[in-house]
């Protein structure tokens, strides 16, 4: 454990991600205290609308005259929220699936590869819109469509994870003093399988940070007045060329939260992976 | 090795099957009524009724599932409600022009991204390999839509260098449609003024897409070359004497491009879906801008139908992908 600890603080890409993380965490439980206007989500000041970066609103303000700064940080908390849940909701619809498909043989293996074979047969992105325009636009619904589409990802890694691990020798001593199989796949299997569960989710926050805000730029995510960052890049396409801090700042958010996502994911896969670690 | 084509092409047989279940479930299934759901807001009841009967919504499920596979095998996707055309007849109007900036944006991540990669590689755990490897987890990390309104912002709307959207200036004239790529129609057409102009006009559309695939190519170059660098033969060459910049453009290279080729594969997948956003944001008149105008005015055909064409053409790269791979290392035909 200390030696893993030790080797992760050497990366210092990974430690710049990891910053960047519980930065976002902070910002989750305290934006309404750190933002400087928190009650900007809902309030609107026409008198001020636009005005550019200045001492007094650091990231300007829209066009509702709202301090893009607090909208920013309050911004934190909805695009986490949105990850979190799509990425632990796949967890719990994928991983099962994998232990299932990767320890038994037989059609129910075949029947759930395929259908995962089906999910990836096209670019999570696309799948996802068509699904969220069966809704109506809300959180709730990107989060439903982001979550049928990731799935198949955990799916997979767990499918190849337990096919390696059912023919290990422990596997074997187990089955032999007659453990149930539900115990061999959840107290054994999975937890042998935990690291690359855990680098996939890191990179799926990211990821889907991503495609949250692709789906709230394009309408089909938060609605207004909530400070989504996608949806503000989405609003402030009418003020330009001339209110560049509108566009810039939002987007800015995502690009670091992703990052910082992406950094310690790159990281942690450093730690797991010899055969990756060995070409570094 | 036509054993291992017809077995590779066997297998996408079961993917498309179920992408068909899919899209019959989301547009037949899932809808409360899709009939009303498929004739559009405005219908009128005769018209809802009319195409319940001509789809055979009131038969079973199976029936209706056989009635669809055959519609979707003869082409017949049913009319857009967005457009009023066949669906079918917007896709082929523009496909070619998705094809033309995915084709330039995958050219631009290879060019940039496989020189790079190897750089990365040859100044391994160099500062400049960890500014390439920050570089390249930015480029991943970057929203595309967000990145194409910079790029509009500072290079159309503030420098005025590029136009901000559209394949062509509304006062260029069309090249002659016969592959419906603007940049080839006008070369064989001997019109240099449209290919220049279609030029400028593609040039942030591509460099936005590209941006994410560079990204991508340039890691896995970097991996790749790095495996390489340790094999055995590459000791046994320097051993021998090549200079190392030999070594690395002869040996290394043609191997490691064999991993970054066949990455294309995963990487056409995200450029089709970064096309969606790119395509939306600079009007570029691709199927990528018109699944988003079909979503936002609900036109549930020309939805599946994008989404299913992509699916087709998802699954063909990975067959030409495969069949590349396997030519390039007859090991792979033999694992199948």
């Amino acid at each position: 454990m200390f030696l893993i600890v030790r080797k992760f603080a050497r990366d210092i890409p990974a430690v710049f991600g990891l910053a960047i993380v519980l930065l976002a965490i902070i910002l989750f439980f305290f934006g309404e205290l750190l933002a400087p206007y928190p009650l900007d989500i809902y309030e609107s000041h026409i008198e001020r609308r636009l005005q550019p970066p200045s001492s007094e609103y650091l990231f300007g303000t829209d066009n509702l005259g709202r301090d893009i700064f607090s909208r920013v940080i309050l911004g934190t908390r909805i695009s986490l929220t949105v990850s979190l849940m799509v990425v632990v909701l796949s967890m719990l619809i994928g991983v099962p699936l994998g232990l299932v498909a990767g320890y038994f043989s037989g059609w129910i293996s075949e029947v759930i590869m395929r259908v995962t074979d089906v999910f990836l047969a096209v670019p999570q992105l696309i799948l996802a819109l068509a699904l969220a325009q069966l809704f109506s636009p809300s959180l709730e619904s990107a989060m439903i469509a982001l979550t049928l589409t990731y799935w198949p990802f955990f799916t997979r890694i767990v499918y190849a994870e337990t096919r390696r691990l059912k023919v290990s020798l422990f596997v074997d001593a187990l089955q032999c003093i007659g453990t149930g199989t539900s115990r061999i796949l959840f107290a054994h299997i999975l937890p042998n399988s935990a690291s690359p569960i855990i680098v996939r989710a890191t990179i799926g926050m990211g990821f889907t940070i991503l495609t949250a805000a692709v789906l709230g730029f394009l309408g089909m995510g938060a609605t207004p007045p909530q400070p989504d960052w996608g949806l503000a890049i989405a609003e402030s396409r009418r003020y330009l060329p001339d209110a560049w801090w509108f566009s810039t700042f939002p987007g800015l958010a995502i690009f670091i939260a992703v990052f910082g996502f992406n950094l310690l994911g790159d990281g942690l896969r450093d730690i797991v992976d010899p055969r990756l670690r060995r070409s570094r | 090795m036509l054993k291992f084509v017809l077995r590779r092409c066997l297998l996408v047989v079961p993917v498309l099957f179920g992408l068909l279940v899919l899209t019959f479930v989301l547009i037949r299934v899932a809808p409360s009524d899709p009939a009303a759901a498929l004739a559009g807001e405005n219908a009128t009841v005769e018209q809802i009724q009319a195409i319940r009967q001509q789809y055979g919504f009131d038969k079973p499920l199976t029936t209706q599932f056989v009635l669809y596979i055959g519609q979707v095998l003869r082409g017949n996707f049913g009319s857009s409600v967005y457009s009023n055309r066949l669906v079918v007849d917007d896709l082929t109007l523009r496909l070619p022009a998705t094809l033309e900036l995915t084709a330039a944006a995958l050219l631009l991540a290879i060019v940039f991204g496989v020189p790079l990669g190897v750089l990365a590689a040859v100044a391994h755990n160099s500062v400049l390999d960890h500014l390439l490897r920050v570089f390249t987890v930015g480029g991943l990390a970057i929203a595309s839509f967000w990145f194409a309104i910079m790029m509009q912002l500072l290079f159309s709307m503030e420098l005025d260098w590029l136009p901000l959207r559209g394949r062509l200036g509304i006062m260029t004239d069309q090249p002659p449609d016969w592959t419906g790529l603007y940049l080839i129609d006008s070369l064989i057409a001997g019109r240099i003024d449209i290919f220049l102009d279609a030029i400028r006009h593609i040039t942030l559309p591509a460099i936005t897409l590209a941006f994410g695939g560079m990204a991508t190519i340039t890691r896995f170059t970097r991996a790749g070359v790095l495996d390489i660098l340790q094999t055995d033969y590459v000791t046994y060459e320097t051993a021998v004497g090549y200079p190392r910049w030999i070594v690395i453009s002869v040996y290394v290279l043609r191997n490691a491009i064999v991993t970054a080729v066949t990455q294309i594969g995963l990487l056409f997948g995200a450029l089709i879906a970064g096309a969606v956003v790119v395509e939306y944001i600079f009007d570029w008149p691709g199927i990528g801008s018109y699944i988003v105008d079909a979503i936002l005015t609900a036109d549930y055909n020309a939805v599946m139908a994008v989404t299913l064409l992509i699916g087709v053409i998802y699954a063909l790269v990975n067959i030409v992908v495969d069949l590349v791979h396997a030519l390039i290392d007859p090991r792979v035909a033999e694992q199948l």
